[in-house]
């Protein structure tokens, strides 16, 4: 008999086996590993960001600041690259710490002003846009050798499938993130707030700490998944990423990560932005469908996986 | 007590009307030509009408989210709603229906189906409002774009136009949508109980269930007003373009509205609200636009001043950070008073 607890995570995974089952029945070459690992790499920057997502959701937060900082360190990093010739290397570290630290103070402003996340990451959002198109309203060209060269990096496995550079870094956030979530005490103390802020005060969790941490992390993963996408792009942009905070959240929930925090599993995200990934790879497969059926679809999800979860939470037994 | 109350009351009129007529004056310094109103072929012209008709979509948008906001909860998906109902219309239009009662009918009952949709999630499901209103707020589009056929809809249809582009009694007739939409909205809510209603949902939720208030259907109603007053909206977005764009129709429309009624002094906690307000908050973010532009600054500083605003309104709300203000006062004072006793004590 299946643990009650893992029922979301099952549910997830088999919807996206039967997707990508139906899928490979009705075309041609869309059941490959090629086209499996195409949905790693091309939506590895929305994995990344949406494991940041996950620490915030699972503490009963939210984060609408992901997609505006993933495009102001797109911007920052190629100005600093194109303008001031930075190496990219010295460039890297110095946006995630910048990034790192407006988390934490959006972290700082949400525990000690006891503000909702959702206002405070709101502002977040419009401050990193603000600041991105100060900065640069016109997209910016990243020209460098090392760009090139890390976005050719990678190596083939079975059946012509890709392994690129973001896909590697995708799959180590993945593998950090979980045994962060599951296997160390911070991992534990963001279930429990998100369980009960005030009974885990009572036990002694650092509430301050803890809280600053997760908004460190989230916008900390924002920016090195800002990175990754510029490595797609190739180029700096304040009106890119717009909505992909709505994607994250919408990927953290079609994963069974309940939205009231304090449940839900890091390896379930994943197989969230894979279903979004499945969507969208069929209806370009299809060829007939247009695209905002891809919005419709993930909506129609959304509401499915929401009504399960409360499903699940009335009929606990007691 | 009585007096407390009052004062609190006026304070909280004060301090939104005071930053409108602060933004007012700096722009009347800048550009002293600001307040100048010209009366010509039966309307009036001038920065100030400008002002007005431009916050008047947000403005809409912000006496539902008062509403809304006031039973604790929040619509994310009024922008979605504004592009469902400008699509809608102008389907109507281009299928040939001329009868204007109908084409307005259309798009209202196209908003009125979304607010049920969201009403229904949130207080009949009891999911939480961001979620519940989220998923409206990704999928609208998408319909949107359905009913437009994935193409930017024109049309041709001087009655429907007049709703974006006319005027009545010299007034931009979107600048009287509001008004007469603000009076039945007051009306419903304070001469009726149900504004009282609304606030003891968003104040004590357990409190109104055992005062026996029917909370589900009163959170159903506030999000088909939100709804409604979105349609109207994107009705009036969609009439000034003669045309329906399902992708940028009230696009971040609904973080204005929000930022209108934070702005106009409501607690996102739930509780209160004041439709008054939020049409000021709405003057305000219009108004600090043009402020912009007229200062020189360009346009592009838009987003961070608009954000560095929502920083400071929310923190002067913070409880805590009232109280720190007030300490740094107070340690002014005592300090002072201090260093005096110490010098009588030598």
């Amino acid at each position: 008999m299946l643990n009650r607890k893992f029922i979301p995570l099952a549910v997830t995974c088999c919807l996206f086996f039967l997707l990508f089952g139906i899928g490979s029945i009705q075309f041609d070459g869309f059941g490959t590993p090629r086209v499996f690992f195409n949905l790693l790499s091309d939506n590895a920057f929305l994995i990344i960001a949406a494991v940041g997502m996950t620490f915030v959701i699972l503490s009963g937060g939210i984060d609408l600041s992901v997609g505006a900082v993933i495009a102001l360190t797109g911007v920052v990093c190629s100005v600093l690259i194109s303008k001031y010739q930075w190496h990219p290397l010295v460039v890297f570290p110095v946006v995630l710490i910048g990034g790192t630290v407006f988390g934490a103070m959006m972290g700082a402003i949400i525990h000690y002003y006891k503000m909702q996340p959702f206002i405070v990451t709101l502002a977040g959002m419009f401050f990193a846009r603000g600041l991105a198109s100060v900065i640069s309203e016109e997209s910016i060209p990243i020209e460098h050798e090392f760009y090139n060269q890390v976005s050719a990096f990678g190596f083939e496995i079975v059946g012509e499938a890709w392994i690129g550079s973001s896909t590697i870094i995708c799959l180590m956030v993945l593998i950090v993130a979980i045994i962060a979530a599951h296997y160390t005490r911070f991992g534990g103390r963001v279930y429990a707030i998100g369980g009960d802020a005030n009974s885990s005060a009572l036990m002694g969790i650092p509430l301050a700490a803890t809280t600053i941490h997760i908004y460190a992390i989230s916008s900390f993963l924002a920016t090195l998944a800002g990175i990754v996408y510029s490595f797609y792009t190739f180029s700096g942009y304040s009106l890119a990423a717009v909505g992909v905070e709505l994607d994250a959240i919408a990927a953290v929930v079609i994963g069974g990560t309940l939205l009231t925090g304090g449940y839900g599993y890091m390896f379930g995200t994943l197989m969230g932005v894979l279903i979004m990934g499945v969507v969208q790879t069929y209806i370009s497969f299809d060829g007939t469908l247009s695209s905002w059926w891809t919005k419709i679809v993930i909506g129609g999800l959304l509401f499915c996986f929401i009504a399960l979860q409360q499903l699940l939470v009335r009929i606990k037994p007691r | 007590m009585n007096t407390l109350s009052k004062n609190q009351n006026l304070r909280r009129y004060l301090w939104p009307c005071a930053g409108l007529l602060v933004l007012l004056v700096i722009n009347v310094i800048i550009a002293p030509e600001f307040f100048h109103i010209e009366f010509k072929d039966g309307r009036f012209y001038g920065s100030l009408i400008d002002v007005l008709n431009r916050a008047a979509p947000v403005a809409l948008l912000a006496i539902g989210m008062s509403l809304v906001i006031a039973t604790a909860g929040v619509d994310l998906s009024v922008g979605s709603i504004m592009a469902i109902a400008g699509a809608v219309s102008a389907y109507y239009i281009t299928k040939g229906v001329d009868n204007l009662a109908l084409i307005i009918g259309a798009g209202l009952i196209a908003g009125l189906i979304a607010g049920i949709v969201n009403g229904f999630l949130v207080g009949y499901m009891s999911i939480q409002p961001i979620v519940a209103t989220l998923i409206l707020m990704v999928a609208g589009r998408g319909i949107a774009q359905l009913v437009n056929e994935g193409q930017i809809v024109t049309f041709d249809h001087s009655g429907f136009a007049f709703l974006g582009t006319g005027s009545f009694l010299g007034l931009p007739f979107p600048v009287v949508l509001v008004i007469i939409t603000f009076a039945i909205v007051q009306l419903l809510t304070r001469r009726t109980a149900l504004g009282l209603y609304i606030e003891a949902v968003g104040a004590n939720p357990s409190a109104s269930h055992y005062m026996g208030l029917n909370a589900k259907a009163i959170k159903m109603s506030v999000y088909c007003v939100a709804a409604l007053c979105a349609a109207l909206a994107g009705m009036i977005a969609a009439a000034d373009i003669r045309g329906s764009d399902a992708n940028n129709a009230g696009l971040w429309l609904e973080l204005d509205a929000i930022l209108a009624v934070v702005i106009g002094g409501a607690s996102l906690m739930g509780g209160r609200f004041s439709i008054f307000l939020a049409i000021i908050g709405a003057l305000i973010i219009q108004t600090l636009t043009v402020t912009i532009i007229l200062s020189g600054i360009p346009p592009k500083f838009n987003l961070l001043i608009k954000a560095s605003a929502i920083i400071v309104v929310l923190l002067l709300q913070s409880p805590l950070f009232q109280k720190q203000l007030a300490q740094l006062k107070f340690r002014k004072a005592t300090s002072v008073t201090n260093t005096a006793k110490e010098a009588k004590n030598a």
